[in-house]
């Protein structure tokens, strides 16, 4: 379109940006995006950002990793070759399992972590040698950064952005991507 | 202000008659004579229930002798099965005859260790100055009032029970046993008696104190009462590690005087403590719903619930690293306490281990279910009857070896100490304003958010 425009309202008090957000979504202006240089309590929830659901990704990889490591220690211990090692009794999976909790514990753990880890790192596109998003350098620094793409009138949102704290509002041009 | 019902009176008045009328009917009912245990014998075998297996069980477990005499009197009594007919006969005579002073035991610690449980919890509240729980002091200080009164009673049952519970306090046992004759040195009548009254006084002496400072935190003009329960605290802490490690050696492992574990005191403390949280967290809520706990939030519950969650995860560990180091090295001095536990009580050994692990660790994992009270209370009433179990684990092998079950003189053991517990706990809650007023991280508390 057009009429896209982009701006970018920079603020230098985390207690302003979450005030900030909740008057631009009273004004229903779409929020892009905003840059922290460190997380800001509640500002998922002033954005009305969806939980993540990290978590139960974690369980299920969890429950992975604790089939893996029975069906693995099953398979060598007690199917492919039942050794009498030492008089543990190697007949059954159940009659031999105290010895293989530690290895079912942590290979559950190791799952659970390593791979909710990669998830975290797919789903927010972080992998070395990726090109840094980053808008403005002081955003990682001591300034918040909000960005609006919106194709309403500019001189209201200018004005309600100049109201709610802005330290500095920079109308962007619309890269060609 | 919580005002004592006349309800709730007479509601713990009633289970004590109850369950003291019930106990002494188990009581007077296991008064038989050795002709009495020989008919219930040939009955039973009769039936052919648990003859065999149970039979050869308690000649291989028994800890009444110690191996080589009982390897003597095995041969004797091969020659002469009459003779071995009648020893039986004997041993399970003592069994039925040790049921409802265990019974009564078991219960009996089963309510002091909430009490003490909640009190280790209450201290490091105070030692840690954690912000979020000052809204629950009042109900914490309430549960602790029943330790003085539990503890003593169940020194008293120990003492009255004498060879019934601790085989180690029958003087016949021990002159034919070298095992705990090497251990007289910690295991006799007086120096038991000693070291119960250190416990306890120390205990008390904190509680007392803490509770005085506490309330009179609420009228002070400066913060010299909440200081002085900082400092107590800390100190309490380091004599509470000590005490219920060797009140767990003499309270509960002597009453397997030949078998050991370092970490049985670790091991029962999780027991406790998860207990006492549990027991917080089901006060609150019931307070909470009569309206009595006003800046309680959900956040508060989170929390309770996430220790309950935490504390469950411990004890599993310590139950499981106690059981594979025994399991796996199987050096018969050791493993006996195991066979005996798998063998004779397959069902509660593992139904305990499913209810006190397994379930909470299902029902609390997920961050919403731990603010809705009824997941709380549910996971709650299936942690107390596991860790119920878990001390009747500890204590019915040992005593009544095979001649166990859930019968009269246990439930009304439960019930006698259930009431009195109630009655002493929500008399405590009825003295003092439910809110600790002027603690200075109340505010903190109030606001709580999690």
């Amino acid at each position: 379109m057009e009429s896209t425009k982009t701006f970018h309202a920079l603020y230098n008090d985390d207690d302003v940006l979450l005030s900030a957000v909740k008057v631009i979504k009273e004004k229903h202006y779409d929020i892009e995006e905003i840059y922290t240089p460190f997380p800001v309590h509640g500002l998922d929830k002033v954005m009305g950002l969806e939980p993540t659901r990290l978590a139960i990704a974690a369980f299920i990889y969890g429950c992975i990793g604790i089939t893996v490591a029975t069906l693995m220690m099953n398979y060598i211990m007690i199917v492919d070759w039942p050794q009498n090692i030492g008089g543990k009794p190697s007949f059954s999976y159940l009659e031999n399992m105290p010895a293989f909790v530690p290895i079912m514990f942590e290979l559950t753990v190791f799952h659970a972590a390593h791979l909710m880890v990669i998830t975290f790192y797919l789903r927010s596109r972080m992998w070395p040698l990726k090109e840094a998003e980053n808008p403005d350098p002081r955003t990682t620094d001591d300034h918040f950064l909000i960005e609006i793409i919106t194709d309403k009138p500019v001189a209201p949102l200018k004005k309600l952005l100049k109201d709610s704290g802005a330290v500095e509002i920079n109308e962007i041009k619309n890269k060609v991507n | 202000m919580y005002i004592l019902s006349n309800r709730l009176k007479i509601f713990s008045l009633a289970l004590i008659i109850i369950g003291s009328l019930g106990w002494f009917y188990s009581y007077s009912s296991s008064h038989l004579t050795l002709d009495q245990v020989k008919e219930l014998l040939a009955e039973e075998s009769h039936n052919g229930s648990h003859s065999d297996t149970a039979h050869a069980m308690e000649n291989s477990n028994e800890n009444h002798h110690n191996t080589d005499i009982h390897h003597e009197e095995m041969d004797e009594h091969s020659e002469d099965a009459h003779g071995h007919e009648d020893e039986h006969a004997e041993h399970v005579l003592h069994q039925i005859h040790n049921r409802p002073y265990a019974a009564l035991y078991v219960a009996a610690f089963f309510f002091m260790m909430i009490s003490l449980g909640t009190l280790a919890f209450y201290a490091i509240q105070y030692a840690s100055q954690a912000g979020w729980s000052p809204v629950l002091f009042r109900v914490m200080e309430a549960i602790t009032y029943y330790l003085l009164p539990g503890a003593l009673i169940v020194l008293l049952i120990a003492y009255v029970g004498d060879k019934h519970i601790f085989i180690w306090m029958d003087p016949e046992v021990v002159a034919h046993d070298e095992i705990i004759q090497a251990k007289e040195g910690w295991l006799n009548k007086t120096s038991f008696l000693i070291r119960a009254l250190i416990y306890i006084g120390g205990w008390s002496l904190y509680r007392y104190f803490s509770r005085k400072f506490s309330v009179a935190q609420d009228h002070a003009k400066d913060n010299k009462n909440f200081k002085r329960n900082f400092q107590i605290s800390a100190g309490f802490l380091v004599f509470f590690m000590y005490t219920e490690s060797m009140m767990s050696w003499d309270w509960i492992m002597s009453v397997d005087p030949h078998w050991f574990s370092t970490l049985f005191g670790w091991y029962v403390f999780a027991s406790m403590a998860v207990s006492g949280i549990t027991v917080i967290a089901l006060i609150t809520i019931y307070l909470k719903s009569k309206g009595l706990l006003e800046y309680v939030n959900d956040s508060h519950l989170h929390d309770l619930a996430k220790f309950m969650f935490g504390f469950s995860v411990f004890w599993a560990y310590l139950w499981f690293s106690q059981f594979m180091l025994i399991w796996y090295a199987n050096i018969p001095e050791e493993v006996t306490y195991f066979v005996t536990r798998i063998e004779i009580y397959p069902i509660p050994f593992f139904t305990m281990f499913a209810l006190n692990f397994l379930f909470p660790f299902f029902v609390l994992m997920n961050s919403d279910y731990k603010r809705v009270p009824i997941f709380i209370i549910m996971a709650g009433v299936v942690i107390l009857v596991g860790h119920y179990m878990d001390v009747y684990m500890m204590i019915m092998p040992a005593t009544v070896i095979d001649r166990y079950g859930f019968g009269i003189a246990e439930f009304s053991s439960i019930l006698i100490f259930l009431g009195l517990f109630l009655l002493i706990v929500f008399y405590s809650l009825s003295k003092e304003e439910l809110l600790a007023k002027r603690n200075p991280l109340i505010k903190e508390s109030k606001n709580f958010h999690y």
